[in-house]
């Protein structure tokens, strides 16, 4: 049986923007950006937590919104993929994904630019068995993954390239 | 980590759409061959796409089905007044309620008997799978909608459940359908050639006793979504989904829901990936605009992880039982014979079409002469299945590949000579089959060479028989030999059901000139990541002579703005034909009215002028030219400059609808040809099997293609890797099992195993260009890959048993049915193979 709605208070920054908002208790975090702040790029493809549709960061850390409620937000930093790029200039990221021809139906590429992203923050340089493990969690069944990895390796390419 | 055979021309990306640089040399003699970076990319890259979860209507509800627990059940009772209770819904439809608004059942492809199905948006009396849909919930949110589907009472009696596709058709059978009296939906004979003359005539007669190719799905990473309103002011249904065939629904939907087809409006932008299965989505979608119209607001839909994997559609099962194959001693296969027995599940959406599309590969890649397929389909308590990359036919072509590959281990032949010696040669082009399709072009041998020298399996074959007795470790190496059969004939229907009014094939596109002399495109198709916008804008920048990016394709479908036909929607690999077709067709016509209006503007003669860069140029005369906005500007906004003649006759808005030439196929000798074009696949790949685990470890995998021209290379290669990467998703992982109740094993991501970047092995391509001669521009449809990993993979395993152990007869192989063939010999267990007439080459040509 349903049990009465209990609604929330929260704070939060969502792409560098601070936001209050009312939310309720069972409301998960993915139909919270979705459907409440209209941002449309962070995917619905399991529900379980297995596809990585959803992926963004949460406080710096790589999260599926499928698996934390809105409530759990407050106080957070939300990252999700219409920050990533700047002014219209996509990232060095999303520039390796179309290059490489990274994306087709563009459905898991959310989520996948997500888990590079935070790939890269926290090891530049991957090898290909990191990049593999990183997005292990991100199901894509038009690519083969295979220019997914060589979009990820360019990006990472680039990174040193414009570091040094 | 990829590996091309040949060089293929990339052009450097440029980044910003905007960005269009004065046109260059190489872009004026053509884009078409080379790699231009997608447009699709810049929205999806930032989540600026447009799924069908996106859209939302101004007072839309949420809606939530309730879905049989039960495999096959009465529905006793079924109470939505709990449900109504709950604050926050809108409105219950029942199947009871469904069924009153229809005006009729959808309609059946199938002939009598099995045309008497009553199927309803919502079931009636009785659920047959698994996840059918007995009532539909619209709430004020996601929450109260799935709180209410719980609430919802329904009282059920259970039945006994059907699961085996060759069971099912026993006359004793539990029924799925009363009205049909049995459960199958359509059997035939398929006899081509003399198969008893063969095999009387043959020196040997290898038998196979059952093979089973399994069921599972591609799985789309967006599930069905729809919003879908009747519209009460204007007697208009909005359908915004992600239908891929939404002519074919409509034309289903519209009769049983009592709607004129111009009146039911669908649209789609992106699509997050269908692979066939988002044809099946319209039961759901009529039932949507039922629940709209009672509750009298737009109804929303996302279909859950768990909802998708339960009825959103699966692949074909197939069984091929008492399989006979007719071999010479030279290796030459004269023909076989077999009984399939094909598993629609519980309700025929797009069956039993599958019972004839298998037949465009008959033979395979083969030159086999004497054919006898008795052909049954039936249905079973299982979730209907739907097309499925590679729909029908990679299931009769894995019985070929098998077919090949077991000869070859049980007669000694060396399985790369003994398909080179029966492949359709490249001077045997236009191929015709025994069954009249007539494939178009390639070169097999040549493919196949290509394959084992990137896979140096020369090199392989010395580290296999170097591999040491009792290492506990095993090497196989196995090819794949397939085809992608696109652009279908529809009158292949007619070989089901000879009353069906179908036949042929065809795609539309509109090209105009825009009020400033902006060219745009729209097409008839529902792309899902095939880049039409790229690979149309392309060819008709070519045909206009300006750089690709200056020419804008409107990006989805919209039936209210877009052209059509019956066939519109993106499937069964055709677009490179059939969209593009179109598409190039269009723009000749606008061409040449350009050109019409150009000579008159300059006083010149239409053969004077040479269209480029944006404008008429009097060739040889660089001075006297317009551009498109001069041309645009006298027709829209300026016609009284313009003779009367031109201005009647001219409007810069041009409709091209492409047609293939086909004829209606003859339904009593069930011939014909079937398909436009064949692109060809050959696979090979090396796996070491444990023998004490049974994982498989696929060492290294090579794909060469071949679909004729290559529109875009880059854009071809990434369905290269997606097919092939789905197909061995599919050989070791991924599966559809039913437990003797009717209860899917596999209803989520944990349980049906996605292949992951973690499985997925490197990928070496190589390409092959045979251009069709019978296509506008070279180009055949390809994409659906033809389940060559399934092939290649089932033949490394087999080659890496030894002449004790059983057969490789399933199409899945996870590690405990690996791990029982390889053990199989030593604990005597049945083969499922005989041989009679001797041991031809008697090993001694052999591996």
């Amino acid at each position: 049986m349903a049990e009465p709605d209990v609604v929330h208070s929260i704070e939060f920054t969502l792409n560098g923007e601070r936001h209050e908002a009312t939310v309720s208790s069972r409301q998960l975090l993915v139909f919270f950006i979705r459907d409440v702040l209209g941002l449309k790029g962070t995917h619905i493809g399991c529900d379980t937590g297995s596809c990585g549709a959803c992926s963004v960061i949460v406080d710096g850390k790589l999260i599926k919104s499928c698996m934390m409620l809105a409530p759990q937000a407050d106080g957070t930093e939300i990252e999700t993929v219409e920050g990533i790029a700047q002014n219209g200039e996509l990232s060095v990221v999303q520039r390796a994904f179309h290059e490489e021809h990274g994306l087709q139906c563009g459905y898991c590429t959310p989520g996948l630019v997500m888990a590079a992203t935070f790939l890269l923050r926290r090891n530049p340089d991957p090898t290909e068995e990191e990049i593999r493990r990183a997005i292990r969690g991100n199901i894509c069944r038009c690519t083969g993954y295979v220019n997914i990895i060589n979009s990820i390796q360019r990006a990472a390419g680039a990174d040193s390239r414009e570091a040094a | 980590m990829t590996t091309s055979a040949s060089g293929t021309d990339t052009l450097p990306a440029p980044l910003a759409e905007s960005a269009t640089a004065p046109a260059e040399t190489e872009l004026r003699t053509g884009s078409v061959g080379i790699s231009v970076p997608r447009r699709e990319d810049r929205r999806l890259l930032q989540g600026q796409g447009e799924f069908a979860d996106d859209v939302w209507m101004h007072r839309q509800g949420y809606a939530q089905f309730v879905r049989s627990p039960h495999g096959h059940a009465r529905i006793v009772s079924l109470d939505p007044r709990p449900a109504l209770a709950l604050e926050g819904v809108y409105a219950v439809l029942t199947g009871e309620e469904a069924k009153e608004m229809c005006q009729v059942p959808f309609f059946q492809i199938a002939p009598e008997p099995a045309s008497r199905i009553e199927e309803y948006p919502l079931a009636v009396d009785k659920v047959r799978y698994h996840g059918d849909a007995v009532a539909v919930v619209l709430a004020e949110t996601r929450e109260i909608a799935r709180d209410a589907a719980d609430l919802v009472d329904v009282q059920y009696e259970p039945l006994p459940a059907v699961l085996d596709t060759v069971g099912a058709a026993d006359p004793d059978a539990p029924l799925l359908h009363e009205q049909v009296g049995t459960n199958v939906a359509w059997h035939g004979n398929y006899d081509w050639g003399d198969i008893d003359w063969a095999l009387e005539n043959a020196d040997h007669v290898v038998e196979l006793d059952r093979l089973h190719f399994h069921r599972f799905s591609s799985t789309p990473l967006e599930c069905n979504a729809a919003v879908v309103h009747w519209d009460q002011g204007t007697d208009t249904i909005r359908v915004s989904s992600n239908n891929q065939m939404p002519m074919f629904a409509s034309m289903v939907v519209g009769p049983t829901i009592g709607v004129a087809s111009n009146r039911l409006m669908f649209s789609s932008q992106d699509i997050g990936g269908a692979f066939g299965i988002k044809i099946g989505s319209y039961p759901q979608i009529a039932a949507l605009a039922l629940l709209s119209r009672k509750a009298g607001r737009p109804a929303k839909w996302t279909e859950y992880r768990t909802e998708h994997m339960l009825s959103a559609g699966h692949g074909n099962e197939r069984v091929f039982l008492d399989t006979k194959v007719a071999v010479m001693k030279d290796g030459t296969i004269l023909g076989f014979k077999t009984r399939a027995f094909d598993d629609a599940g519980a309700y025929l959406h797009y069956e039993p079409l599958g019972a004839v599309i298998w037949s465009q590969v008959c033979c395979g890649c083969y030159r086999l002469k004497h054919i006898q397929v008795d052909y049954t389909e039936t249905m079973t308590n299982k979730c209907p299945t739907v097309p499925n990359r590679g729909y029908s036919r990679l299931q009769h072509l894995w019985l070929i590949e098998r077919i090949v590959d077991v000869v070859a281990h049980e007669l000694g032949f060396d399985p790369v000579e003994l398909r080179k010696r029966n492949y359709v040669g490249p001077d045997d082009y236009p191929y015709e089959t025994p069954n009249g399709c007539v494939y178009d072009s390639g070169d097999l041998p040549r493919s196949l060479d290509m394959a084992l020298e990137l896979l140096d399996a020369e090199g392989w074959r010395a580290r296999q028989r170097e591999l040491e007795h009792g290492s506990g470790k095993r090497i196989g190496i196995g090819i794949g030999s397939t085809l992608d059969s696109g652009t279908n004939n529809f009158g292949q229907a007619r070989i089901i059901n000879p009353d069906l009014p179908f036949s042929g094939n065809g795609e539309a596109a509109y090209v105009k000139l825009d009020l400033y002399g902006e060219v745009t495109v729209n097409l008839g198709t529902t792309p899902q990541g095939q880049s039409h916008e790229t690979t149309a804008a392309q060819v008709v920048a070519d045909v206009l002579g300006m750089p690709p990016d200056q020419v804008h394709v409107t990006a989805g479908f919209n039936q209210q703005q877009n052209t059509y036909v019956a066939f519109s929607g993106t499937y069964a690999s055709q677009f490179a034909v059939t969209g593009l077709g179109a598409a190039k067709g269009a723009a000749e016509k606008l061409r040449a009215e350009i050109v019409e209006i150009g000579a008159f503007a300059l006083g010149a003669q239409p053969g004077e002028i040479e269209v480029r860069d944006g404008a008429c140029i009097v060739a040889g005369d660089e001075e006297r030219m317009i551009p498109f906005i001069g041309i645009a500007n006298m027709i829209y906004a300026n016609n009284a400059v313009l003779p009367g003649e031109l201005r009647d006759r001219i409007s810069l808005n041009c409709r091209h609808v492409y047609v293939p030439p086909f004829e209606v196929p003859d339904p009593e000798s069930k011939t014909g040809n079937l398909t436009l074009t064949y692109a060809s696949q050959i696979h090979a790949c090396v796996v070491e099997l444990d023998e004490h685990t049974g994982e498989v470890a696929i060492l290294d995998y090579v794909a060469v293609d071949d679909c004729g021209t290559r529109i875009n290379p880059k854009i071809v290669e990434g369905q290269v890797h997606g097919a092939t990467m789905l197909g061995i998703g599919a050989a070791l992982y991924e599966a559809f099992e039913y437990d003797d109740e009717g209860q899917l094993q596999q209803a989520s991501f944990y349980d049906y195993h996605a292949i992951t970047a973690l499985d997925a092995p490197h990928v070496k391509t190589g390409e092959i260009e045979s251009p069709s001669p019978f296509t506008p521009n070279g180009a055949k449809g390809m994409g659906e890959g033809g389940g060559a990993p399934l092939h290649a993979i089932c033949s490394a395993i087999q080659d890496a048993l030894g002449p004790k152990d059983a057969i490789v007869s399933d199409s899945h192989n996870p590690w405990e049915r690996v791990w029982r063939l390889i053990h199989s010999g030593e604990r005597g267990e049945p083969r499922g193979v005989r041989v009679s007439g001797g041991s031809a080459a008697a090993g001694d040509s052999g591996r």
